[in-house]
């Protein structure tokens, strides 16, 4: 009798183990959220027995809970979404697996994703750290009513100088702004003229670059915009840039792809068919925004949560669930020949802008992180606001960022 | 006296497991008592302040995990002492502590001199509503001003705006709408808004201290013929120096952490990185979280530190006698 009971409570108790499920916790910002929402059901038709928990948190709190977790060991999730202006840092740092190495072997699935991706989460030493889950190839949204209003052809847009020669005629014959920042040019610019494989900032050999002619002339555009009185002087995400979405008295905007998606979900969905999108002028290219998933090294399920990853990020209907539900621009490349791309945007007046950001997407250049970058973009956007608003001249504002980033490589 | 008369047989005898809890508690239980505060202050206060000592003289990038740092001696604080960003940031955080610092107690003090002389019927309501914005949330603050200082819809430059058609004051006003989140304007924004919150907290401060002024003082000086005015300034003012050595050591000590205000309102209305807006803590907390430089942003912690130690010790020589009693 006992010793039946006994295999009883056994059988009970591996059935019990058998039947739980695995909990597998995923940290994440919004809207990415929403996304791993729709592939986590699609997930779960493969992996049954594996229950996903999503740690929601706001950008910037995602990232510091990521850091203060990293720095501490206790509290890190299984899998962590990273967004692009933290994974180079992440990448320098330890807390991340080396996903190049046994018994991940990302290697074999680098092919498959927009090259300059691989390089963003690739550290200095070599180091792999986030397979790419979104992108946003950088794109020219322009109001086209306001445009034609002025008289002004887009396709004269298309240089540096006939952008800005269309805004002084925008500014004069409706009073619109060129754009809400001059600031944006420039960065622009900066970005998109680095030569592949290198830090923005810094060269091949780790010297600081940025008094070279490529930051003068972007600091030059940039200051004609502003002395020309072409733009609105407003910043990115405050309810002035988003005021000026709905009145329209911007009328062009530099951004990655994802800002359609804002635009009409949330910050100016009555200006629906009124937008328009084209490449960057003179033929730049460059990445806005993007994100990854990594691994922290002391996640204690790191099987399961590379079974995730693979699932989320190289699977073609993990990708297409994700930009269907938020838009989220797929880092694979087989996911971006889904027929929905061709598909007309309504928001865009029935533009194919898919294609058009697809082809972005395929020529933007890899850029290589450096352990400094952060610093550096820091500094250089202290120098740009000192030439815009206080007036400083261009070469000395230059030289003194460029003995600032040195002093700071340690 | 129990003892002696459960001896008697008068009370039962107490077992000798209550008799050691009896005495466990009559030695102990103050201890108990008294070490939430000592635990809480343990951990929360005296650790992390060690534990910032230490790492400032290591270099860690937090990311890389715990138990990762280097010894570099002295290297953050040599770094830090000759670093430009780090100089601009106590200059701009020098010129906050000056405009947002001096006006509170040039308002604060009068303010509670007239609801103390003339309102002081309503002095419950009058306080009260001055001591809001103190109380505010610092999330509520930043919405709010940001919106007032929005470059085309903030009722800031409406207002400017609008003045500028006014005949004579035109030509002192600036034309073009002002960007108040420049480099060069955040610090006027700043001051505006730590001024509007801190005020209310220095009348209360103050106007405690006027009431404790004895009345025969002012009745004595009225039989003499002193008016309000002479009465304020040979009165009110002397009397109130150990207040004022306290007020100005709190704003001094305030001012030189000024971080939340700075913090929300340049994440609201411009990027973090304005140069103009980084006051000493707000570099320190993008040192460390933005930068990963933690023996850095340790060492202008404790440079910080001295700072506010000298500075306390220099208000504490001007108005430091009076407020010992002497004079």
């Amino acid at each position: 009798m006992k010793r039946i009971l006994t295999l009883l409570a056994l059988l009970a108790f591996f059935g019990l183990g058998l039947a739980q499920k695995t909990t597998l916790t995923v940290a994440v910002f919004p809207n990415l959220d929403d996304a791993l929402k729709a592939q986590i059901t699609l997930f779960n038709k493969k992996f049954p027995n594996v229950e996903v928990k999503l740690v929601i948190q706001q950008y910037a709190d995602h990232h510091n809970a990521l850091t203060t977790a990293l720095a501490t060991g206790q509290g890190l999730p299984d899998v962590a979404a990273i967004e692009v202006g933290f994974v180079g840092r992440f990448a320098e740092g330890q807390g991340f697996e080396d996903l190049n190495k046994a018994p991940y072997n990302a290697g074999q699935y680098k092919r498959l994703f927009t090259p300059y991706t691989i390089a963003q989460a690739t550290s200095a030493d070599g180091r792999f750290i986030a397979m790419p889950t979104d992108i946003g190839p950088g794109t020219f949204f322009y109001r086209l009513d306001i445009l034609q209003k002025a008289g002004v052809d887009p396709r004269n847009m298309l240089t540096w100088p006939g952008y800005i020669a269309a805004g002084r005629r925008i500014k004069s014959t409706t009073g619109a702004f060129l754009i809400a920042d001059a600031a944006d040019v420039a960065w622009i610019n900066i970005f998109a003229t680095t030569p592949a494989n290198n830090s923005p900032y810094f060269d091949e050999k780790g010297n600081v670059v940025v008094d070279s002619p490529r930051f003068v002339r972007a600091f030059e555009l940039a200051r004609n915009i502003r002395v020309a009185g072409l733009d609105a002087r407003i910043g990115a995400w405050t309810n002035e840039w988003y005021d000026a979405f709905k009145k329209g008295t911007v009328a062009t905007q530099f951004s990655g792809a994802w800002l359609q998606g804002h635009l009409q979900n949330w910050m100016a969905p009555e200006t629906k068919g009124l937008w328009r999108v084209q490449q960057l002028p003179e033929g730049m290219y460059a990445s806005w925004g993007g994100s990854f998933y990594g691994i922290p090294t002391a996640s204690r399920n790191k099987t399961l949560a590379w079974e995730f990853i693979k699932y989320v990020t190289t699977t073609e209907e993990a990708q297409i669930a994700a930009f269907k539900a938020i838009g989220a621009f797929p880092a694979l490349l087989a996911a971006q020949n889904d027929p929905s791309f061709s598909e007309p945007i309504e928001f865009l007046g029935g533009q194919q802008a898919r294609l058009l950001w697809r082809d972005a997407a395929r020529r933007v250049k890899p850029l290589k992180a450096n352990k400094y970058d952060r610093i550096a973009y820091e500094i250089i956007t202290a120098a740009l606001s000192q030439v815009l608003d206080e007036g400083k001249d261009i070469p000395s504002a230059l030289a003194e960022a460029k003995r600032l980033i040195e002093r700071r490589m340690r | 006296m129990q003892e002696s008369l459960s001896k008697v047989g008068l009370l039962p005898e107490p077992s000798r497991w209550a008799m050691r809890w009896s005495r466990f508690q009559r030695r102990y239980a103050p201890y108990i008592f008294i070490s939430p505060f000592f635990i809480l202050f343990l951990i929360f206060g005296l650790y992390p302040s060690l534990f910032s000592l230490y790492m400032s003289f290591q270099t860690w990038t937090p990311s890389d995990g715990w138990g990762r740092w280097k010894f570099v001696g002295f290297e953050n604080y040599a770094f830090t002492l000759t670093d430009p960003m780090f100089w601009r940031s106590v200059w701009n955080t020098v010129w906050l502590g000056v405009f947002s610092g001096v006006p509170q107690h040039l308002i604060a003090i009068p303010m509670a001199f007239v609801i103390h002389m003339v309102l002081s019927r309503f002095k419950t309501f009058v306080t009260a509503v001055y001591f809001l914005p103190y109380i505010t949330s610092s999330v509520a603050i930043a919405l709010i001003f940001n919106t007032l200082f929005a470059t085309h819809n903030g009722v800031i430059n409406l207002t400017i705006a609008h003045l500028n058609t006014w005949p004579l004051l035109g030509v002192l006003l600036p034309d073009q709408n002002i960007n108040w989140f420049t480099s060069a304007n955040i610090k006027y924004a700043l001051a505006v808004v730590v001024v509007w919150q801190f005020t209310g907290w220095n009348i209360l401060l103050y106007l405690s201290a006027i009431q404790a002024i004895p009345k025969d003082l002012y009745e004595a000086a009225e039989v003499d013929g002193a008016g309000r005015w002479q009465q304020f300034r040979y009165i009110t003012l002397p009397l109130l120096r150990p207040m004022m050595f306290f007020a100005v050591s709190l704003t001094i000590i305030g001012n030189m952490q000024l971080f939340e205000q700075p913090f929300v309102l340049l994440n609201g209305g411009a990027s973090a990185a304005t140069p103009g807006g980084q006051t000493v803590t707000m570099y320190m907390y993008r040192t460390a979280f933005e930068w990963l430089e933690m023996g850095t942003a340790a060492s202008i912690a404790w440079i910080l530190f001295v700072f506010i130690g000298i500075l306390t010790y220099l208000n504490h020589l001007v108005f430091g006698r009076a407020a010992r009693g002497g004079d």
